[in-house]
């Protein structure tokens, strides 16, 4: 029975071996990109803050209302965007009191079980959940209601494009942890070499440290 | 009474013990029980098309813009070795006086607390900093540990604290009036740590002395050093600070001013460095323009890490919340609350000492987002101001986190603590500084009572 699912699961990883990579790196990318829009989002956020200022100082009048959701939307997309590289990082936050106490394969355990049992379905739900309010902003190129207003479908959609990343990312974490988990990890794989070298290493890390 | 409500509760606390992420714990296990309760045909699945909704709440959401601002004003402020700077300065402007470095780690504590927030970070740089000097000059152990592992926590309390705006979004309270309730106990906090420090030289000198001479910088040297680096944190502090209390900006417009702000006081640090002026030893080998960048990258990364983190910790109590709502376990938790003997007092008391010893295990945010938004509703039909429960609130955290064995911030200062120190004389250290913190927070849940 062991045997079996071993053999499943080192399939699995396998196949998904690439596709893993290539959500990975995807991830990465972003988590490079959204760090420079935190520092757009300071600068337009300053900027807006002075204009205000000054405007009210000397009585000219100006429409901030662009400023003002340039900001919440860098805002929005930085943490919606991240979360899927925030996952991979170790991010998210943990109550650690037992689980910095256990096994490095009970701990794979808890992630694989719980990527399955908590993070994938949460994901399901809220791509189920938006994807039809989502679609009818859409449809109608909702546009924000205050005058010069930025669009606010995109922004809306970046919703459902966040739990998608989200969930890419899970099963590839749920599929690093299960290989740890079912002691598949590359190091003990006698068929390893099937892989032709392609970055092997990657799946016996489960997570890499946070700075 | 359905079970639902209470069942919920517990099944969500022990989910998060088991470490997986708070955030997708919370989710999940609000998903596993919106379908096992639907079943039994208690719960409207359809509850849940508020979801997108309330997501799209929390990112147009002003209030909580101000989070990735003032986390970004900490991390480039901590990355500047601003602390360490001021440190050094305070140290030779105080270390004259007999118990004059304990008393200046209270003022840097202060002064961090409000420019950075962050706990782990100026426990981790005055025990790197302050404790070797404290050591070498003889003062005692317990008293340089205890007062480095407390004044590192007063980031909790004073304002700009990252989370105090997140308490202040949750319990519908405005953001400037909860700095300003904050600011008064944070002060009495930091006077009071000074004066046990002071009140303590002065009885037993040995404990405490003062620098020798050659230690001592003085004249014009003292002055500009003072100028260099005491003086733009705190000038950042009070322009930050001033105009949300005065009302020229609100706390997202003073944080971005404040972000801003920061990262020119980061490059003119660098640039003294380079010059190798008054700075920590001198210059930097490191080109300044790749360090800048560097320095710069690494900021935004930990400012997008925490906000990521916040922000979705966020969204999971949402549904959490969402679903608790579904099946009446406000109605549950309210009735709980609001039945404890002794009305507003009895409150109080059991929601402290249940905060007090969450705090043991769960950081500010996750009390804030999931705690707060349950014990809320029951303190305004006992009466309870939210402001002043929000302070309550923040100082027993503050106590928490100091407390052995669990205190976060402990931890902290043993990791950078010399092996040949036992846990045992940071746990000793801290009991006076525990002591403090208990009477102003017995003061500040006394004065919550309404009358």
């Amino acid at each position: 029975m062991k045997a079996v699912i071993r053999r499943i699961v080192r399939r699995i990883v396998r196949r998904l071996g690439p596709v893993g990579r290539f959500v990975d790196k995807l991830n990465d990318g972003i988590g490079r990109v959204i760090r420079w829009l935190a520092l757009a989002m300071v600068l337009v956020g300053a900027g807006t803050a002075v204009v205000r200022f000054a405007s009210g100082q000397w009585g000219f009048s100006i429409n901030l209302t662009p400023p003002t959701e340039i900001q919440w939307y860098l805002f929005s997309i930085i943490f919606l965007l991240g979360a899927a590289y925030g996952l991979r990082h170790d991010v998210h936050v943990r109550v650690d009191v037992l689980y910095e106490r256990l096994s490095a394969r009970t701990r794979a355990g808890i992630d694989f079980v719980g990527g399955a049992l908590f993070l994938l379905p949460f994901c399901a739900a809220m791509l189920y959940f938006s994807w039809r309010p989502v679609w009818s902003s859409w449809k109608i190129r909702e546009v924000s209601p205050d005058p010069g207003g930025l669009s606010r479908w995109p922004i809306k959609a970046l919703i459902l494009l966040s739990f998608m990343l989200l969930a890419a990312q899970g099963i590839r974490q749920i599929v690093k942890h299960g290989a740890v988990l079912f002691g598949t990890a590359p190091e003990e794989d006698e068929d390893g070499a099937d892989e032709a070298g392609a970055g092997a290493a990657d799946h016996g890390v489960p997570m890499e440290p946070v700075r | 009474m359905n079970f639902w409500g209470p069942a919920m509760f517990v099944a969500v606390l022990l989910m998060i013990f088991s470490g997986y992420p708070v955030a997708f714990a919370l989710g999940g296990t609000a998903l596993i029980f919106a379908l096992l309760a639907s079943l039994f045909g208690v719960f409207d699945l359809g509850l849940l098309f508020a979801l997108p909704e309330r997501t799209f709440g929390t990112m147009s959401n002003q209030v909580l813009l101000a989070v990735p601002f003032f986390i970004f004003m900490g991390t480039v402020l901590q990355k500047s070795k601003l602390a360490e700077e001021l440190l050094e300065t305070i140290g030779v402007l105080f270390g004259r006086f007999r118990g004059g470095l304990a008393i200046g780690v209270v003022v840097v504590g202060a002064l961090m607390a409000a420019a950075t927030g962050i706990v782990g970070a100026s426990v981790t740089a005055m025990g790197l900093i302050s404790l070797p000097v404290m050591l070498r000059n003889g003062y005692d152990k317990k008293l340089s540990l205890g007062v480095i592992a407390a004044s590192g926590t007063l980031g909790q309390v004073i304002p700009p604290s990252i989370v105090l705006i997140v308490l202040a979004d949750q319990m519908d309270v405005s953001v400037g009036d909860l700095f300003r309730a904050a600011l008064v106990p944070g002060l009495i906090l930091t006077a009071g740590y000074g004066l046990y420090a002071g009140i303590l030289a002065a009885v037993r000198p040995k404990v405490a002395p003062a620098l020798p001479a050659e230690m001592r910088a003085s004249g014009g040297r003292l002055a500009r050093r003072v100028a260099s680096s005491l003086f733009p944190p705190l000038a950042l502090i009070v322009v930050v600070l001033g105009s949300i209390f005065w009302g020229v900006a609100t706390p997202t417009e003073a944080g971005a001013m404040g972000a801003v702000g920061a990262m020119a006081l980061a490059a003119a640090t660098r640039l003294r460095w380079r010059k190798g002026g008054s700075g920590a030893g001198g210059g930097f080998p490191l080109t300044v323009t790749g360090e800048w960048k560097r320095e710069l990258s690494e900021s935004l990364e930990s400012a997008t890490r925490l906000t990521i983190m916040v922000v979705f910790l966020l969204i999971g109590s949402t549904a959490f919340a969402l679903v608790f709502r579904g099946l009446d376990g406000d109605i549950w938790i309210e009735g709980a609350l609001t039945g404890i003997p002794g009305g507003a007092l009895g409150f109080l008391i059991i929601v402290n000492v249940a905060v007090f010893l969450l705090g043991f295990f769960i950081d500010f945010f996750e009390i804030a987002f999931i705690i707060v938004p349950l014990i809320a509703p029951a303190a305004l039909v006992l009466g309870v101001d939210l402001t002043v429960l929000g302070i309550v609130l923040a100082v027993n955290l503050q106590t928490s986190f100091l407390t052995p064995p669990f205190g976060f911030s402990l931890f902290y200062l043993r990791g950078v603590t010399p092996a040949s120190i036992p846990t045992t004389t940071i746990y000793r250290g801290v009991i006076p500084f525990i002591l403090i913190q208990l009477a102003v927070l017995a003061y500040l849940t006394w004065r919550a009572v309404p009358a």
